[in-house]
């Protein structure tokens, strides 16, 4: 164990980083593979189907876990295709778009007390500022196709996520008041507490807006009116094809991935166990503080496959008029409250 | 009121969860999915899959070449030449369905007096050429000498029920 700490500290700074780097993308893009995998099965059995469960391993079944891979692979050897008249640099560089600030943000994801890649103090202004980054590769990718269903697809999205940037900002202010930080770890910390302690109480209309929101801003059912499978097909990346399909494939879910995570970490207490300070934290000491947050994560990401498979889409007006004239006025509100609460010394959340 | 109410309703997201709780149950409930090559969906008595000629137990063809089964069929896909046999007797000397024509209406069926055109419960079959969905009368003998058991066993089963 020493000589590997040897080693690991023999390494040159830059190596480590991206060592650290990988350690974080390489698991997420698994998850996001099988994520797709998950979104199939649940609403499968949700409309009372089975979802995949033929394609295994080795010539086993495993209930469909070779999916994802299967798709995966069928996908990379498919060609990309760019439309004549299309701006062919601005047109591969869309996708990429999309995924570097969905992956870019986990930089600052504190996964347990001291897991944390970069402590950066501005982290929750880190976060908001990558996730508006996600709209340049929606709207150049609608633009660079050369194609009006792609661009009205794109404007539809982009206007969508504008819209639910600001309800999501005013959500995350209330964070940042409850918590009297903007790093995320501090954040966590400041949730301390068994689980009536989190933030989820007081904040609760921040924390069911801020979700919501998320679900609104990656463009999923039942605010997905710009991809709109079932009707208009796909949006902004109709022209999409191959590889550059799937990493706008890949983006969406690592955008659910972080909403998800980062709903968990800002109003679920992160890597804090449920049970702190309670009888029960002593039976539950061994569960690893990163377990605790990856269980709240994927209760996230299930509401977002639930949400799926229950609610008809909205329509656009309905859309925007949520995002404006519900979501807008209830978080400014509740800011004062919140404020309030702080000033009052409400006990529990901020004494 | 009533409006306030509805707000209130609407604000608090009542319907959204209730409908929440509808697909929760039925993600707990068993899915009614049959996985088809290896489970097979239950088939009536009465399907009306793939034809078949029937014989008289004795090894008789039923077949007397009446040709009502061709003046019956709405979609004119049977075929029939007649000859009379070197004993006298009126036999089929061509016999042809062309499933392409071929709607599946059970009309042939019901117009045979002998019973001898049936169609059978299978549904799994394929042409891989031109000119194979030509069922020529050799290969409806063939199913329906293949088959003849379960032939015989539905259509006690069908003047059972109706």
């Amino acid at each position: 164990m020493d000589s590997l700490i040897a080693i690991w500290d023999s390494l040159p700074l830059v190596v480590q980083i991206l060592l650290k780097i990988m350690l974080i993308v390489a698991p997420l893009m698994v998850l996001v593979a099988y994520y797709t995998y998950a979104e199939r099965k649940v609403i499968g059995h949700m409309q009372v189907r089975m979802g995949p469960n033929r394609v295994g391993f080795f010539g086993y079944r495993m209930f469909g876990l070779g999916q994802p891979i299967a798709d995966a692979v069928k996908l990379m050897f498919k060609e990309i295709i760019i439309p004549s008249g299309a701006n062919k640099l601005l047109f591969l560089i869309a996708p990429m778009l999309a995924i570097a600030p969905a992956l870019a943000a986990w930089a600052v994801f504190p996964f347990d007390a001291e897991w944390v890649l970069a402590d950066v103090n501005a982290g929750l202004l880190y976060i908001l500022a990558l996730t508006s980054l996600g709209v340049y590769g929606v709207i150049i990718a609608g633009w660079a196709s050369n194609s009006k269903y792609s661009l009205l697809g794109a404007m539809r999205s982009a206007a969508q996520i504008v819209a639910y940037e600001i309800p999501m900002g005013f959500a995350l202010v209330g964070v940042l008041v409850a918590a009297g930080s903007l790093n995320l770890r501090e954040i966590v910390l400041a949730q301390q507490g068994s689980l009536l302690h989190w933030f989820w109480l007081p904040l609760l209309p921040l924390f069911v807006i801020y979700f919501v929101s998320g679900v609104a801003e990656t463009n999923r059912a039942p605010f997905d009116v710009a991809e709109g499978e079932s009707e208009i097909v796909a949006g902004f990346h109709v022209e999409y094809s191959g590889m550059t399909f799937a990493v706008f494939f890949l983006a969406e879910y690592a955008n659910m991935i972080l909403i998800s995570a980062l709903s968990s970490l800002l109003f679920l207490g992160g890597w804090l166990s449920p049970f702190q300070g309670t009888a029960l934290e002593g039976a539950f000491e061994w569960v690893p503080g990163f377990i605790w947050l990856l269980g709240k994560t994927f209760l996230f990401m299930f509401l977002f496959l639930w949400f799926r498979a229950t609610f008809p889409r909205y329509r656009y007006d309905q859309i925007m008029r949520l995002g404006w004239k519900v979501f807008m006025p209830i978080t400014i509100v509740w800011i004062v409250v919140i404020g309030a609460m702080k000033v009052g010394q409400l006990p529990w959340w901020f004494d | 009121m009533k409006r306030v109410i509805d707000y209130i309703r609407s604000l608090f997201l009542f319907e959204l969860f209730r409908g929440l709780g509808l697909t929760g149950r039925y993600m707990l409930s068993r899915p009614f999915t049959l996985e088809y090559p290896e489970e097979k969906a239950p088939v009536s008595p009465r399907f009306r899959g793939l034809h078949a000629l029937r014989r008289y137990p004795n090894g008789e063809e039923r077949c007397i070449a009446c040709k009502l089964c061709e003046a019956v069929c709405p979609a004119l896909a049977i075929t029939i030449e007649a000859e009379p046999r070197e004993d006298g007797s009126r036999r089929t000397t061509r016999y042809d369905i062309d499933l392409f024509k071929c709607i599946y209406c059970g009309f042939c069926e019901e117009s045979c007096p002998v019973d001898s055109i049936v169609e059978t419960r299978i549904y799994e079959y394929h042409f891989e050429n031109r000119g194979e969905q030509i069922m020529t009368k050799e290969k409806l003998l063939a199913i329906g000498d293949q088959y003849e058991e379960q032939l015989a066993a539905d259509r006690v089963k069908r003047a059972a029920l109706y």
